[in-house]
């Protein structure tokens, strides 16, 4: 049995505090602050993910967008087409669907990793940006998901026990699998074996010699990050009720990859205050009109030059008190 | 223990090792010397897979290693401590002794393990928690070969351990591999510092632009009028 430690104790609460989130948050904010609060979940599990493949590891992929796209059609298409057969959308259903949109960008994540990550560097950049676009075509040309058109009518997943009639989706399911997320790939990259990321990005010949296996690491990397990738796309799918082809274009993968490297690759806690970030930023920005992308621009800018190294480099936020957790000297 | 005959290793058109044929045995210190570009390191990059060799067999305790994964050596029970240490700088020294051990599921072997080259090297047990990058260079090199052992092998291959340290501290890395060796492991060493290697290891090599030159005795090969020409300073 694990002692209960302050960290152990205050990331349960946090997860309390998350999951009741359905019962207070729509009574406290507006509408519009209510949807920028789960793009932040749905941008902190894209950012996650992708730090686990590009910051923990260290290779290069820019199509997260691309499993993002897979994931959320998949998880879309099932929840529609069975929902339709079963006369309605039974929260199982939202569970298989949204479990199944992972592991189908899981899947195409291997077949992509497999033959790319065998070699190193750029290859896998321009591999992984192909892929994005070979799928972003595919939907485009699929007139049952609605094709250019986009897929409308996707089942909302709803507030938890609100029984409310308006299509408010649930914030709680979000925020809880974004934290979810987040926690999984901690546990994985500090486990003793998930050493082996770190060690592929920081030497892949010391690491090779030590007995890691470097391919099966690095697609082991690459499939989680899909996995996770397409698991957001679904949450993404099921929130707004609607998926177009042109929201996964390859600035969508650029903007994810914005966000770990301001937060700092290697630093999942980084990832997740960047996704807010930038997530917030841009609607707090609205004031500026106009401007409002150059400002965004601008900061981003002055952030990278203060901070080459990501707003955490390569650490995580430790509590005071918590005793050194492993990967830190 | 290790049995390597006729290897032909190139980098692209680059012919470095030119049918080479080196023979290990159990318990013994056997050491590679020779100039810059002799192919020493090549070797040992052969041995442990990060080479293909191009032809030539290589054989540990009867098993072919040509075409193998380095990963996959290692587990036979080869370990290699490369070249200019390759440790890795951004983890403590405790994760890189972790990280040796990667293949290994007795975690309490492991910690016996650590316990043991922290006798080996006190100096890594004051640093136990310490980034590696900041150690001296004396301690990465002690650090590379600690990880190198903690994936318990029976031949250790040490590519310049003295390179670039102070001459105490060659001393005191050498005084250990020679411990290690007393306590039963098969060392390969490929040297520069041909006068130390000759008078640690049993038998030794010279290699010379990618062929072997010599093959005898250590003590031999010490009083060997070309061998000390070329090597020890006259």
């Amino acid at each position: 049995m694990k002692r209960l430690t302050p960290g152990t104790i205050l990331a349960a609460l946090a997860f309390a505090a998350l999951l009741g989130a359905d019962f207070y948050a729509p009574r406290l904010i507006n509408p519009y602050v209510y949807q920028i609060l789960w793009l932040c979940g749905i941008n902190v599990i894209l950012a996650s993910s992708l730090n686990l493949v590009n910051g923990f590891t260290g290779q290069f992929s820019i199509g997260h967008a691309g499993f993002m796209a897979l994931g959320g059609y998949v998880s879309a298409a099932i929840a529609v087409f069975a929902g339709h057969a079963l006369g309605g959308v039974p929260a199982w259903l939202f569970l298989v669907s949204l479990l199944s949109g992972g592991l189908v960008a899981a899947l195409a994540g291997l077949l992509v990793g497999l033959p790319s990550l065998r070699l190193r560097g750029d290859y896998l950049a321009i591999v992984t940006l192909g892929f994005g676009e070979i799928i972003r075509t595919l939907i485009l040309n699929v007139d049952a998901v609605g094709g250019a058109r986009g897929f409308t009518d996707i089942p909302i997943l709803r507030l938890l026990l609100s029984g409310a009639s308006e299509p408010t989706p649930s914030l709680s399911i979000v925020s809880c699998t974004a934290f979810l997320s987040v926690l999984i790939i901690y546990r994985m990259i500090h486990s003793p074996r998930g050493r082996a990321f770190v060690a592929v990005r920081e030497d892949e010949v010391a690491a090779e010699a030590l007995g890691i296996d470097t391919t099966r690491t690095k697609v082991t990397a690459f499939v989680v990050g899909a996995f996770f990738a397409g698991l957001a796309g679904g949450l993404f799918a099921h929130t707004t009720g609607y998926l177009n082809p042109s929201s996964f274009q390859f600035m969508k993968s650029i903007e994810i990859m914005v966000m770990v490297v301001l937060g700092g690759m290697g630093s999942l806690t980084g990832s997740v205050l960047a996704a807010v970030l930038l997530t917030v930023l841009p609607e707090a920005l609205r004031a500026a009109q106009g401007y409002r992308m150059v400002l965004y621009s601008a900061l981003l800018i002055v952030l990278m030059l203060a901070r080459p190294q990501g707003m955490f480099g390569s650490t995580e936020l430790r509590l005071p008190w918590a005793r050194k957790g492993p990967g830190k000297p | 223990m290790l049995e390597i005959r006729g290897l032909d290793v190139y980098y692209g058109a680059v012919h470095a090792l030119k049918g080479v044929s080196v023979r290990v045995e159990q318990g013994e210190v056997v050491t590679l010397i020779g100039a810059n570009g002799a192919g020493k390191t090549s070797l040992l990059r052969a041995i442990s897979g990060l080479v293909k060799p191009r032809a030539g067999s290589l054989k540990f305790e009867g098993r072919e290693l040509g075409g193998m994964e380095p990963h996959d050596i290692v587990k036979l029970g080869l370990s290699h401590a490369p070249e200019g240490r390759q440790i890795f700088a951004n983890m403590s020294v405790h994760e890189n002794l972790e990280l040796g051990a990667y293949l290994r599921k007795d975690s309490r072997g492991v910690h016996d393990d650590q316990e043991r080259i922290f006798t080996l090297f006190p100096r890594l047990r004051e640093r136990e928690k310490q980034g590696a990058g900041t150690l001296s260079g004396g301690e990465q090199q002690m650090l590379a070969i600690g990880r190198a052992l903690m994936s318990r092998p029976r031949l250790l291959l040490l590519d310049e351990p003295s390179l670039g340290l102070a001459p105490i501290l060659v001393r005191e890395i050498f005084k250990t591999i020679r411990e290690i060796n007393q306590d039963g492991m098969t060392v390969l060493l490929v040297e520069q510092n041909a006068h130390l290697a000759l008078k640690a290891a049993n038998r030794g090599y010279v290699l010379e632009t990618g062929t072997v030159k010599f093959e005898d005795e250590a003590s031999r090969l010490a009083s060997n009028e070309e061998v000390r020409k070329a090597y020890l300073g006259g």
